[in-house]
């Protein structure tokens, strides 16, 4: 960097470091993966044979056009769902608006097949709502599986990404943009769209991949509510863990036909936001104000409801995990008997959940601030390929992640298959790109000119990093590694591919005592889950509220 | 140990693009020298080249005899203060002095007492358990400039340190580094587009533009003898006006109007440039002799005021400034009559790069 011969400095070698490491886990699987595709599985030649097998079954190319169907159809309907509600916390007063606030947060951070196992037993066949409609009122709902089962939960689930990215964009947007609007003759309903929309509309594109991809790739819900509606996630699994005609290859075409998609869909987001990105910057920021009158009581309905909706089947969960349970099955009458069976059964469950999540982010955080690091003060050839490299998980599905995984550790030179660390590495491959976004946008706020500083008045490149960069960073950090810790400790499409008896966490134990119809224990596990991401989130609203008020 | 510092031909590019191109300064020890300029026009690309932020593709670079071309930064042994100030905001007010000495392993004892020095120098004492947060833009500057000079370095380095002040602090704190810098006796490059902060502070100027030096010298040089239009234009205010140069009786004509102009270092008719500052104008009655013209606006600004005269020779708009009285001698619309401070006056060539004043 001082020089025009490019500097070997300690930052070039950890950057080659960080490149190996991406080569080992990330792009040696990913070669892997694209190989198996399309190598004949006795003969080893060249074949298209599982492309050409999945795009001329109707069977295998309408779980493709499902996922895209209902991927979309959520997409949307959490821009249309979560973008009011965003505008109407900000605009307005709400009353317990911080309450409501935490419970959009919470809805959100728990796994989404947990929401959809809630939404059987409230909407299912003998749902407890089915039943009450059939037996008092005489009347027939729609049951809730299928297309408008996965739309309706995961929507409900997505929303609040929706909801946190644009109320985010919002805060910085100028109230005098509002007000001038309103000067020459455009307010209300008007307004939101001509002015609020196309300002945050970038803001509208990024959450919406974000919605999208995380739709797409999930696993769980499909799998307890989709029935007949077979999307790939649950293709790809089946097709691989299928003990009769389970075909890896196979599994790593569909694998390879999701990235593509995944691929196409972000360069798609990539143009339209790269055309209209315009960068504000808000020195008088929309202030909420009194509503009055219907409109007061309108935005009240909408935002009790939609949030009361979506918080409903982890209340339901909670309240029948101290539900008296004969068998399988509730009984009438209240106790702790699911809990005492759950710490029986599966106590390592919650140790694992510990453990995993707990070492992939020390590794996580310790590379995302590397990365981070070379990535905004590195500039480099070098900075510029791990920029793209560690990108690449952000596009593709949990799932296929595992698979890649699988395929490349199952056979020497490494052989990682069933072990806790293949475990880790699914999970810090999988957060690395979020991670190093966040930590990058901290790093991006520390003014260059501090390190100079430090610089000037003796420090080495080294000590800089840990006296000066690091400190400063710590609170931002931090917070973002308590988000991290959530979204792990909820994931099961990676991991349901590659745990083990000796690895199960939470998230697979309650998987498997879903599908084992074990209501009470799956219920006591789910509650336990909800209350770790409870704890973890009001331990991050502690530390966020600590940074404001240090910086 | 204070140092001169010696630029030799120094070349800066950012891909194919040149910023500074063959660039030589000579500051002198203990001297106070100025890099003022446009925005873009490379000062403080210059500045972060000596400092060693920046890469280095051509020149030589010495502080005394000692080529720093290859140095790390934590080894130049330079005090910088930053536009922004750059304190760190986890320190308080005496770690954040204390840094420098820390990084130099001096036992505890010596890093409190010259901590103590300078804090008492720059009248922050008794802040010094606070954090930067805590701070006014003032106090900040102050602090800043203690923890750069504590660590006695060779040169100090001030990038527009008192751009992000408001007006009256910033008259403030110019006089504080002033007196800190002749205090210290330390050899100090500031940079700054600020051409009032710049004379007012300086003892030498380099004016740049475009990546290059026009022209180095004293304040007082820089404004009444600027080396080409540019610097003419860029110290404080003038105005142009074309006019011929007669040789044969030595004067030169703007329209029908002349004076005599003996010193140039041409000896033949030619079409010069001249820069007549405004309170180089001096306005009359129109029947006295001189370049006729009428007022077409006024503005009264306390101690003077502007007048706008528009010439009749060119209809040329020329600004003249007057010390102001209650009933203003030349109304708008009045006809008038401009003589010139002729000893006071710069001659360009027409183009506008050469200053053709003999040199005495």
């Amino acid at each position: 960097m001082m020089n025009k011969k490019v500097k070997f400095d300690l930052w070039t070698i950890i950057g080659l470091g960080l490149l190996g490491l991406y080569g080992i886990f990330l792009l040696f699987p990913m070669t892997n993966l694209i190989s198996q595709a399309v190598r004949d599985k006795e003969t080893g030649e060249f074949t298209l044979a599982y492309f050409i097998e999945f795009f001329s079954s109707p069977y295998y190319f309408n779980t493709l056009w499902n996922s895209f169907k209902v991927t979309t159809a959520v997409t949307i309907l959490t821009l249309i769902v979560g973008t009011p509600l965003a505008y109407i916390f900000t605009r307005y007063e709400i009353k317990g608006k911080g309450i409501l606030r935490i419970l959009i947060i919470i809805s959100s951070m728990s796994a989404p097949f947990i929401g959809a196992y809630s939404w059987i037993l409230l909407l299912g066949r003998s749902g407890v709502i089915t039943l009450f409609f059939k037996n008092s009122l005489g009347i027939t709902i729609p049951d809730i599986y299928g297309f408008a089962g996965i739309l309706i939960v995961l929507s409900l689930q997505l929303y609040p990404l929706i909801f946190l990215y644009v109320s985010g964009a919002l805060n910085n947007v100028d109230n005098s943009l509002l007000e001038a609007s309103e000067n020459l003759g455009c307010s209300g309903v008007k307004r939101f769209f001509k002015i609020v929309i196309p300002l945050i509309s970038p803001t509208l594109f990024a959450a919406g991949l974000l919605v999208f991809m995380r739709a797409l790739a999930d696993f769980g819900t499909p799998m307890l509510i989709g029935e007949g509606f077979r999307t790939f996630p649950v293709t790809i699994f089946n097709e691989f863990i299928s003990e009769i005609g389970g075909d890896d290859g196979f599994a790593a075409a569909i694998s390879i036909i999701a990235i593509v998609i995944t691929t196409l869909v972000f360069l798609a987001q990539q143009y339209v936001t790269m055309r209209k990105t315009f960068s504000m910057s808000s020195m008088n920021k929309i202030r909420p104000k009194k509503a009055t009158g219907i409109k007061q009581v309108l935005i009240h309905v909408y935002s009790y409801l939609l949030i009361g909706i979506s918080i409903l089947p982890q209340m339901y969960i909670f309240y029948t995990s101290f539900k008296n349970v004969q068998g399988l099955t509730f009984a009438p009458g209240y106790s702790f008997q699911s809990y005492i069976d759950a710490f029986d059964k599966v106590g390592r469950a919650i140790s694992n959940t510990m453990v995993i999540p707990g070492i992939a982010l020390v590794l996580v955080v310790f590379l995302a601030v590397l990365l981070a690091y070379i990535s905004i003060r590195r500039v480099s050839s070098l900075s510029k390929i791990l920029d793209s490299v560690s990108m690449v998980p952000y596009i593709i599905p949990g799932s296929v992640i595992g698979i890649t995984l699988l395929i490349a550790f199952n056979k020497p030179p490494i052989i990682l298959s069933g072990t806790l660390a293949i475990m880790v590495i699914g999970l810090v491959i999988r957060r690395m790109p979020y991670t190093i976004r966040s930590t990058a946008a901290i790093l991006q706020q520390i003014p260059m000119s501090i390190e100079e500083a430090a610089l000037s008045l003796g420090s080495s490149k080294m000590n800089t990093f840990y006296k000066i960069t690091m400190p400063m960073m710590a609170a931002g950090i931090f917070s973002g590694a308590i988000l991290s810790w959530i979204t792990m400790i909820s994931e099961l499409s990676t991991a349901i591919l590659l745990y083990t008896a000796r690895t199960r966490t939470l998230t697979v134990e309650i998987y498997t005592q879903i599908i084992r119809g074990n209501y009470g224990i799956s219920a006591a596990l789910a509650t336990i889950l909800t209350v770790l991401t409870v704890i973890s989130l009001l331990v991050f609203n502690r530390i966020s509220q600590d940074e404001n008020l240090a910086m | 140990m204070s140092v001169n510092i010696r630029v030799k031909n120094a070349i800066k590019k950012f891909g194919d693009n040149t910023v500074i191109s063959d660039v030589s300064l000579d500051i002198q020890d203990k001297e106070l020298f100025t890099l003022l300029g446009p925005s873009g026009c490379g000062k403080t690309t210059l500045l972060r080249m000596i400092a060693g932020f920046n890469s280095i593709e051509g020149g030589e670079f010495f502080f005394n005899e000692k080529k720093i071309n290859d140095m790390e930064v934590s080894h130049r042994n330079i005090g910088m203060v930053f536009q922004n100030y750059a304190i760190f905001p986890h320190y308080s007010v005496r770690q954040n002095v204390e840094f420098g000495l820390k990084n130099r392993k001096y036992d505890k004892e010596k890093i409190q007492t010259e901590a103590d020095k300078f804090l008492k120098l720059m009248q922050i004492f008794d802040f010094r358990d606070r954090k930067p947060e805590q701070l006014s833009g003032g106090q900040q500057q102050r602090v800043a400039l203690a923890r750069a000079l504590v660590i006695k370095p060779d040169v100090l380095l001030m990038d527009e340190p008192l751009s992000n002040l408001d007006a009256k602090l910033r008259l403030e704190m110019r006089q504080v580094i002033r007196d800190i810098q002749k205090e210290v006796g330390i050899t100090t490059i500031y940079v700054t587009h600020d051409q009032e902060e710049a004379m007012a502070i300086s003892d030498r100027i380099a004016v740049m533009s475009n990546g290059k030096i026009q022209q180095i010298g004293r304040p007082q040089e820089i404004y009444h003898r600027p080396i080409n239009e540019f610097v003419a234009t860029f110290i404080g205010r003038t105005n142009f006006v074309t006019a011929q140069f007669c040789a044969s009786d030595s004067c030169i004509k703007i329209g029908d109007f002349s004076f005599p102009y003996h010193d140039l270092i041409i000896k033949e008719d030619a079409a010069v440039l001249l820069s007549v500052r405004p309170e180089d104008f001096i306005i009359h009655k129109k029947s006295e002799p001189g370049l006729p013209g009428i007022v077409r606006d006024s503005y009264f600004l306390g101690l003077n005021t502007h007048q706008l005269v528009e010439l009749a020779y060119n209809q040329q708009i020329v600004e003249i400034i007057r010390e102001s009285s209650l009933d203003e001698a030349t109304k708008v619309g009045e006809e008038v009559s401009l003589s010139i401070k002729s000893h006071k006056i710069n001659v360009f060539s027409d183009d506008g790069l050469k200053n053709l004043i003999l040199k005495g």
